[in-house]
């Protein structure tokens, strides 16, 4: 090689060497200052009619596109403690028009469309709509059923319609023996938190989505809490009437059942009692969608916390 | 040297000037800017927006056309004419006449956008009846948009360096198409794990990311730009197409013009 083009060898090697380096570092500062038009683009086109046709065919490529945008915009606005999710039903409606057998798109609608502020978009309407039209597409899916009958059940409280809908998932062929049980339950057992237990652990086990499995564990924790409050208040109860007054303490309690121990949370640390006898756990922030052992006057944060591991 | 650039320059500008595709291309963005007026009048209250945001992309998208379609041909051009040996014959070192006409070409590429802003201005003017402040903010979307063509100005030069014009086109214009995706490539990475989240990553930072320099929506809706992220646009599409014209270079010295 002569010594000129070798010059430029090196000199164009280095530029190009310094150029891509500085490219990454800059693309890095430059994502924190852009402005935040991602879902304008997004949704530019809303009507998901509109999208299909000019995705020109490459329809799956497109649905995968707008599913990638549809888990940004909730874990970006769930992380910035957003409490709207105004555009979710767009993005799913769009994403499950793109590609009815999108899956985890179902199960998204189900976790987060339908619950209300700040755990979901408050939508359960369109969280059944999305769901029906899944069925429409996909009648040999027992999972969009019990999504389906999930939704009536958690978010409308129509027990009723939750087990016709769990007993016509069912009689889809290789449906899983639980919908036939969940069927059951919703017919006598609807209010039991054994019954809800069931539901989310089903959730969790049949669910790939990290957010949405999380979300079922924070919803076993949650009954898990609620079980523990509703049988040590019975035993608060009982030391009552055997005694005429309240026990002084946790401790008392515990002696007077002959328990172990102190009874302890999900988080391991020890329930503890009011002044009135009520039943309480030590940090109530650590568990989202109580209802049952909060201190009175407590105000849950703005957003829940997700743990992976009960 | 810096005067055999600019001779080179100059004179891919001339050439690049009298063809005639492009004298047709910029006509259609003027159109289509005009057109914006009619679509904008379906919509109440949102004419301003739908000329803004048709007018730039139709400027963004036939500028990027225009790039692609003159750029490919640069240096196969030369080599087919013949013209290329009696240049570097004067001499002239390789990475000059690479340098000299990527600086033609972005020269011809500036002069087009701003007549068809001059469309884009016209037909804002028309719509709003007289210029506002935020308006401005188009001038810096324009301005992000000739980033644009600097970055698919040389990498259109760096596969004319090694490969035929329709390769080059093809090639050029995937990017392009790749690189208005680089974030939601880079939303891919973030869900795969292991080595697919690797390669996924670096290909999310190795392609060229046109979707941190369009800021057309945003410009819509009047929302404010940092100087901040005007700058390191500026020092991004700059590196960009420093990366892309050293590869050239690289490349078409090492080329057998025989």
């Amino acid at each position: 090689m002569t010594g000129p083009r070798r010059t430029t060898t090196i000199v164009a090697a280095g530029c190009l060497t310094i150029s891509m380096v500085a490219c990454i570092l800059l693309l890095r500062h430059i994502d924190e200052i852009r402005p935040p038009a991602i879902i304008d683009d997004a949704l530019y086109v809303s009507s998901p009619k509109m999208v299909k046709a000019a995705s020109l065919g490459f329809d799956g490529m497109m649905a995968c596109i707008y599913w990638t945008r549809t888990v940004q915009y909730f874990g970006e606005r769930h992380f910035n403690h957003e409490h709207t999710y105004n555009e979710l039903a767009p993005l799913l409606e769009i994403t499950t028009a793109l590609d009815p057998r999108l899956f985890p798109a179902y199960e998204f609608g189900t976790s987060f469309l339908a619950p209300a502020s700040p755990q979901g978009a408050g939508e359960p309407a369109r969280a059944i709509q999305l769901m029906e039209y899944g069925i429409r597409h996909n009648p040999d899916n027992w999972k969009l059923y019990y999504n389906l009958g999930f939704i009536y059940y958690t978010e409308i409280k129509d027990y009723e319609k939750a087990s016709q809908v769990f007993a016509q998932g069912a009689e889809v062929p290789n449906a899983n023996p639980l919908m036939k049980v969940l069927a059951a339950k919703m017919a006598g057992h609807a209010g039991d938190l054994a019954t809800a237990r069931l539901l989310w652990s089903s959730t969790y086990e049949s669910s790939r989505d990290t957010l949405v499995r999380q979300n079922a564990i924070e919803h076993l924790r949650a009954i898990q809490v609620e079980e523990d409050v509703t049988r040590l208040q019975s035993a608060v109860t009982r030391f009552g009437e055997r005694t005429g007054r309240l026990p002084a303490s946790m401790r008392e309690l515990a002696a007077a059942e002959r328990w172990p121990g102190i009874p302890v949370d999900p988080n391991g640390h020890p329930y503890m009692l009011t002044s009135r006898g009520l039943v309480v756990v030590e940090n109530p922030d650590d568990f989202n969608f109580l209802t049952k052992g909060l201190p009175p006057g407590y105000k849950p944060p703005p957003l829940p916390k997700f743990h992976m591991h009960t | 040297m810096s005067s055999r650039i600019v001779h080179i320059a100059s004179n891919t500008f001339r050439e690049a000037v009298r063809d005639r595709v492009l004298y047709n291309l910029i006509a259609f963005a003027v159109l289509l800017s005009g057109a914006a007026i009619f679509v904008g009048q379906i919509s109440i209250h949102i004419e301003r927006l739908v000329v803004i945001n048709l007018g730039l992309t139709a400027v963004s998208l036939f500028g990027i056309v225009i790039a692609i379609f003159v750029g490919i041909g640069l240096v196969s051009k030369e080599i087919e004419k013949r013209t290329l040996y009696t240049v570097l014959s004067r001499p002239v070192p390789r990475w000059e006449f690479i340098v000299g006409k990527f600086l033609g070409l972005a020269g011809t590429l500036v002069v087009n956008t701003f007549f068809m802003a001059i469309g884009v201005f016209g037909a804002l003017l028309y719509v709003a009846h007289t210029f506002s402040a935020p308006d401005a903010l188009i001038l810096v979307a324009l301005y992000f948009i000739i980033l644009e063509f600097l970055i698919i100005c040389s990498l259109a030069l760096l596969f004319s360096s090694f490969s035929s014009p329709l390769f080059s086109a093809v090639f050029a214009f995937s990017l392009f198409v790749i690189g208005s995706f680089a974030d939601d490539i880079r939303g891919f990475a973030s869900l795969t794990q292991g080595v697919t989240r690797w390669i996924a990553t670096a290909a999310a930072y190795l392609v060229p990311n046109f979707s941190a320099l369009n800021v057309i929506s945003a410009v819509a809706h009047q929302q404010p730009l940092s100087l901040q992220l005007v700058l390191q646009n500026t020092f991004y599409a700059l590196f960009y197409t420093t990366m892309a014209l050293s590869g050239a270079v690289l490349i078409f010295e090492r080329r057998n013009l025989k």
